[in-house]
């Protein structure tokens, strides 16, 4: 809790920062100060609503998420935590609802997708990196092109500066040595890292992590799983769809369980795990201990 | 790294082309005629590839001498002579044309320039079929709609074989596949006579008249000096002297004439022919022959290379267009797309250029024959392309359109960057097949008037009546000019490859 406190302090210290290391901040940041005054929303779901065909998947889902945090969404399988997390960067569009990440919303209200709402989502999508679980790295590149890719062709920062950036990044996950191996070479849990800091090198104010683990066998997974709390003590805002108990546990700051397309609760780990308030919740993380 | 040079190629070859297409507005005296196995009509010296001889080749330039203008003479396929008078690519066609009733009626002609009979030629040693009746009962050649041809249809007793090219009946005759052919007496002179393989036999049969063809109802005024020209020419001896020169002055010609003189003309042309395609004895003499067929092979190889290499990246690059617009663009376009994938894959490749080349300047779209060959071969292969590009891009998981898209790719960058480039990699190996098979698709174009690889076999077998060694020959070419798109195509694979070599998944 403690460190939640202060790890969403220090997101607020930060913010002219583009692309710093926050340690000593960490330790320089006054602990005792409440988060009330400094807390910033950086991501905000309004009632999504989105049908497959006939099928509601997603009925009215409502989340924010402040700056620093890692929230974790579990439920049982086909409760649309999946469909939640695309909609939140358009890979999925909602059939209505709205979508605000840092200072860019889009307003969905039924109606056609048009070419003028994916300018916006191009905007919005400027925001927010995205993992996902069979980590769709591109196999026709190495890992660096990986990494290097999206700013140079989106962003076009030079070359250089790119690459050095894109070397620091594989330093951070642990891949310096693979930079100019081909994703295949890699291990599952190498490539998983790989897409991590090819999502970083767009230096987004949000990560999204479909499933990041569900393909890895656990050791493996740890090695994904360690980069993740890493990058939440230097105060990246994550948001992790995922089906590992212990993990959302002992990292999230907060967990949202859904069911049926709904939030049917967002609590403190320890709070639902001790105390679920809903019976559904219960249930589910009963048969899940 | 290459792309620099290889555009400055095609530059230049567009250039060159339509350069070569305005140049012909200065006015001179065009005219047609099928250059290929047509001796003694219009024909590539046997002696020098490169030259046009031939007694309707002298008659035309003594005409252009005598109204004082530049001639300029095109080379066209037989079938494709009178589409591209009508077309206006050319003015005039002097090709022994007969002047036949339903000839007279589709075009406009000059008076008659030659009178001639149908004569019969068998092998040396064959007797008894001496006269028209008596080829009752054989297998007899000839050349498709000739007077020849149409008198053999009123023979049911007879087995009649038409013939695009004479020295293909000849070469029949000579294997025995026919009995005879009955042939225009020029023809029949220089292909039989002129062998010793073969002889004429028999009285003149029928009566023929080859006239100068205009565009029915256009340039009458030319055509009203070229007709002036010509009775000059019979008026002064020098068509007489010009025919004589061919040994083609014939009984016909003095009737019509009233010209019974004879000029003490030596047959210079005629035993300047005899010579040069007397059959090369001995290894030496045929290895020097086959030798001096080499410039014209290269550029055979050469036109069929460039047009080849355009009609690839054309089609390559509207396959790619076509494929992403059926598996990405807007349902209307997509539709499109298939409607013109659906048609041009069925209907033949030759119908398609033949429609492009004499059919679209009814619309008032002209096109050199380059740009016509290239656009009729790249737009058929574009679609088999689109076809593979489309396999090739439903090959490329989902997946990876939607990390692109999640890395804030706009659409077009994600199937340049990321899709297009795997999707590239699954179908090199069909798209070398697909080239391959372009470069021999390639020889459909000699049906509009380029002279490539094929057409120079053709050529050069019908002038030596011989079939082996330049067949061995353009063959070899052939393979020569597709050996480095197999290496290309290797390379690349293996270069591409590299990523998924050591096995695994993406």
């Amino acid at each position: 809790m403690v460190v939640f406190f202060i790890m969403s302090f220090v997101g607020c210290l930060r913010l002219p920062e583009t692309h710093p290391s926050y340690d000593d901040r960490e330790i320089a940041g006054p602990v005792e100060t409440g988060p009330a005054f400094c807390v910033e929303t950086v991501l905000r779901a309004e009632s999504i609503c989105k049908s497959f065909d006939s099928h509601k998947v997603l009925r009215n889902v409502s989340l924010t998420v402040e700056r620093g945090e890692l929230v974790s969404i579990i439920g049982p399988s086909g409760c649309g935590k999946s469909t939640f997390l695309r909609c939140l960067n358009f890979l999925e569009i909602p059939d209505s609802g709205t979508v605000t990440i840092a200072d860019d919303s889009i307003r969905r209200n039924e109606g056609p997708w048009r070419s003028s709402d994916e300018a916006q989502a191009h905007q919005l999508r400027a925001h927010v990196g995205m993992v996902f679980q069979s980590f769709n790295l591109f196999p026709h590149r190495t890992v660096l092109d990986n990494v290097m890719l999206a700013p140079r062709v989106v962003k076009h920062v030079a070359p250089s500066v790119i690459e050095s950036e894109a070397r620091e990044l594989l330093a951070k996950v642990g891949l310096e040595a693979a930079a100019l191996r081909y994703p295949a070479t890699l291990s599952g849990g190498q490539q998983q890292r790989a897409a991590i800091a090819r999502a970083l090198a767009m230096r987004p104010d949000v990560m999204l992590y479909d499933e990041p683990t569900s393909a890895l066998d656990p050791r493996v997974a740890e090695e994904v799983l360690e980069v993740m709390r890493a990058l939440d003590r230097e105060g990246m805002t994550q948001i992790v769809v995922t089906h590992d108990m212990r993990f959302a546990r002992a990292a999230s700051d907060r967990i949202v369980f859904m069911e049926s397309g709904e939030i049917i609760e967002i609590a403190d780990p320890d709070e639902m795990y001790l105390n679920p308030k809903d019976s559904r919740t219960r249930e589910f993380l009963g048969a899940s201990l | 790294m290459r792309k620099p040079v290889w555009r400055a190629v095609l530059l230049a070859a567009f250039a060159l082309f339509i350069f070569g297409a305005a140049a012909r507005a200065d006015e001179p005296l065009r005219w047609a005629a099928d250059g290929t196995a047509n001796v003694p009509f219009t024909f590539h010296d046997p002696a020098e590839e490169s030259h046009m001889v031939g007694f309707e080749y002298d008659i035309m330039q003594e005409i252009g001498r005598r109204l004082g203008r530049e001639v300029q003479f095109t080379q066209n396929d037989w079938d494709g002579l009178i589409p591209g008078l009508q077309r206006g690519f050319y003015d005039m066609v002097a090709d022994g044309i007969e002047m036949t009733p339903e000839h007279v009626e589709a075009l406009d002609f000059s008076r008659p320039y030659y009178m001639t009979t149908e004569r019969i030629v068998v092998r040396r040693d064959q007797a008894g079929l001496d006269s028209f009746e008596r080829l009752g009962g054989h297998t007899v050649g000839t050349i498709k709609d000739t007077l020849a041809e149409r008198m053999l249809r009123t023979r049911p007793d007879v087995t009649l074989r038409s013939y695009d090219e004479e020295s293909n009946a000849f070469s029949d005759l000579r294997n025995s596949r026919l009995d005879a052919v009955l042939l225009d007496g020029p023809i029949a002179l220089y292909y039989g006579e002129a062998d010793p393989d073969f002889r004429i036999v028999g009285p003149p049969i029928g009566h023929l008249a080859y006239g100068i063809a205009f565009r029915k109802g256009a340039n009458q005024e030319l055509r009203h000096r070229v007709d002036e020209a010509l009775q000059a020419m019979i008026a002064d001896g020098a068509l007489h002297r010009i025919l004589a020169r061919w040994n083609l002055w014939t009984p016909e010609m003095a009737d019509w004439t009233g010209d019974r003189s004879v000029p003490n003309i030596v047959p210079t042309e005629w035993e300047h022919y005899l010579a040069s395609t007397a059959p090369a004895r001995g290894w030496t003499a045929r290895f020097y022959r086959y030798v001096s067929f080499l410039p014209l092979i290269g550029r055979g190889a050469l036109l069929t290379l460039m047009v080849s290499g355009c009609a690839m990246v054309l089609a390559v690059g509207m396959g790619l267009a076509l494929a992403l617009t059926r598996r990405y663009g807007p349902s209307w376009l997509a539709a499109l797309a298939t409607l013109y994938v659906e048609i041009v894959r069925g209907t033949p490749l030759l119908i398609q250029i033949l429609f492009i080349f004499y059919g679209l300047p009814s619309i008032g779209i002209r096109l050199s024959p380059f740009v016509a060959g290239v656009i009729g071969l790249g737009m058929n292969y574009a679609a088999y392309e689109a076809e593979n590009y489309r396999a090739g891009l439903q090959s490329v998981a989902r997946g990876q359109m939607e990390a692109a898209t999640a890395l804030n790719m706009t659409h077009l960058q994600a199937l340049r960057y990321v899709v297009v480039p795997q999707a590239f990699r699954v179908v090199v190996p069909v798209m070398t097949n697909d080239f391959i098979s372009l470069l021999k698709d390639s020889s459909l174009v000699s049906i509009i008037t380029l002279t490539e690889l094929s057409q120079t076999y053709v050529r050069l077998s019908s002038t030596y009546f011989d079939y082996f060694g330049p067949g061995l020959m353009v063959g070899a070419a052939y393979l020569l000019l597709g050996l480095p798109f197999v290496r290309l195509a290797k390379l690349a694979e293996r270069r591409l490859a590299v990523s998924e070599r050591r096995g695994g998944r993406h």
